[in-house]
């Protein structure tokens, strides 16, 4: 069996993942890119969305924040503001929050101060439903 | 000598603050559960983070280019404390540990020659440093509202500390706060927090020089540093809380073996002049059949 790529997740209030895995897809700041054990030390910015990663052969999905990557022979240390694994996401939340920042960005433009924080919102929520699907 | 009906009040008062103590104490215990387990949870991201900007400060720290969170404004002449205490008191000695930390800190400082600003977060420690040090305070953040501490709250402070770091109000932050070693153990702290300053372990320094970063350096460090901040203001808070709950538990543990104790004293007492009372007495009724 080859080597395997250390794979932790934390978010500010807990660890949410720390294993060894095959494989992690990962949505950067410049695109989703995919790491495998060797991949050259890197640093990115992660956007909110969809990640996932391969263990033992299945793939498991996680709804991401915003946050960033430390990629090294080894390991992948991903801090993020938030995570969910797919199946412990709650849908019927993630849909009524999507709604919520839906009506919340039609009533302000994009030069107001919290256009930025409410389009998170919204995206985190995306992802979340995203992920779930998949689940 | 007090009289009976006195003692008994005495007890009985006694009795009931032994009530109250003991109801803290066991409030304090299940916070303490509470408080312990976010602040154990929270420690592997602090500690990830930290080593993230470490490596990152050993890669780029020395250049001329470096972000001034990293590096410094280049002079230390303006000292930023920010003194992290509890809102309640009725706590041992947590919250004027903190305070005596911070006002010796501000002390020296101001020997050298120092110009010294304070940010008070919780109000235990902004009443206790006020007579001293008041002049010195440059605001105050109330965190009483706040039933779980989350890491909004720590944003809150940080951008609150970053702003006016970009204004220029000063060169040097530390915070002043409680680190959680266990129900008995507090220890009083002091981390500075700009310019950052990382613990170096033995790990590997020298494959850290080589990362690519996507976006770019310039973009993630940008990003990066505040988060930085935030994330060690928000993991003070979380041992703080929890080192206020373990200490307040330890304290009124005492308080509530004390009041025990003078219990059993003030008993023995009124027992003791029940018994002289009722002797009295009898000598009364002897000597008044022997006089007939």
């Amino acid at each position: 069996m080859a080597e395997e790529l250390m794979l932790e997740i934390a978010t500010p209030d807990r660890l949410v993942f720390s294993d060894k895995v095959e494989m992690v897809t990962i949505p950067g700041g410049d695109g989703e890119f995919g790491v495998l054990i060797g991949h050259a030390p890197l640093l990115s910015t992660v956007n909110i969305g969809e990640m996932n990663f391969n263990k033992d052969g299945k793939k498991t999905y996680y709804a991401v924040g915003k946050g960033y990557v430390e990629v090294t022979f080894r390991k992948v240390t991903m801090l993020l503001s938030a995570a969910e694994r797919a199946d412990q996401v709650n849908k019927e939340k993630a849909r009524k929050s999507k709604e919520e920042s839906e009506q919340e960005l039609a009533r302000i433009t994009r030069e107001d101060e919290a256009y930025g924080k409410v389009k998170d919102v919204l995206d985190w929520a995306e992802a979340r439903m995203k992920a779930a699907e998949k689940a | 000598m007090p009289s009976l009906k006195d003692l008994k009040t005495r007890i009985e008062s006694v009795k009931s603050t032994r009530k109250i103590t003991k109801a803290m104490q066991m409030v304090a215990a299940a916070k303490l559960r509470r408080a312990q387990e976010s602040a154990e949870e929270a420690r592997p991201y602090a500690e990830r983070f930290n080593a993230v900007m470490a490596d990152l400060a050993a890669s780029v720290g020395g250049s001329d280019t470096a972000p001034k969170l990293l590096r410094g404004t280049g002079s230390d002449q303006v000292h930023l404390l920010v003194v992290m205490t509890a809102e309640r008191g009725l706590c041992g000695g947590f919250n004027s540990n903190i305070a005596k930390l911070a006002r010796n800190h501000a002390h020296r400082l101001q020997a050298q020659g120092k110009t010294v600003k304070i940010l008070t977060v919780g109000k235990k420690g902004r009443d206790a440093i006020k007579r001293d040090v008041g002049d010195l305070f440059v605001g105050h953040v109330d965190l009483s509202e706040v039933k779980r501490l989350s890491y909004a709250d720590a944003q809150g402070i940080a951008k609150q500390v970053l702003t006016s770091f970009d204004a220029g109000d000063f060169d040097v932050a530390t915070i002043f706060y409680s680190k959680f070693v266990n129900v008995v153990t507090q220890v009083p702290t002091a981390q500075q927090i700009i310019p950052a300053q990382f613990d170096r372990g033995e790990e590997e320094t020298a494959a850290t020089a080589l990362y690519d970063y996507e976006p770019s350096e310039e973009a993630i460090l940008a990003e990066l540093l505040p988060k930085g901040v935030a994330t060690a203001i928000f993991s003070a808070l979380l041992e703080n809380g929890a080192s206020e709950q373990g200490a307040r538990m330890s304290a009124m543990d005492n308080a509530t073996r004390n009041a025990g104790e003078m219990i059993d004293k003030l008993t023995i007492e009124y027992n003791r002049s029940r018994q002289a009372v009722i002797t009295n007495e009898l000598i009364e009724i002897i000597s008044g059949a022997e006089a007939l």
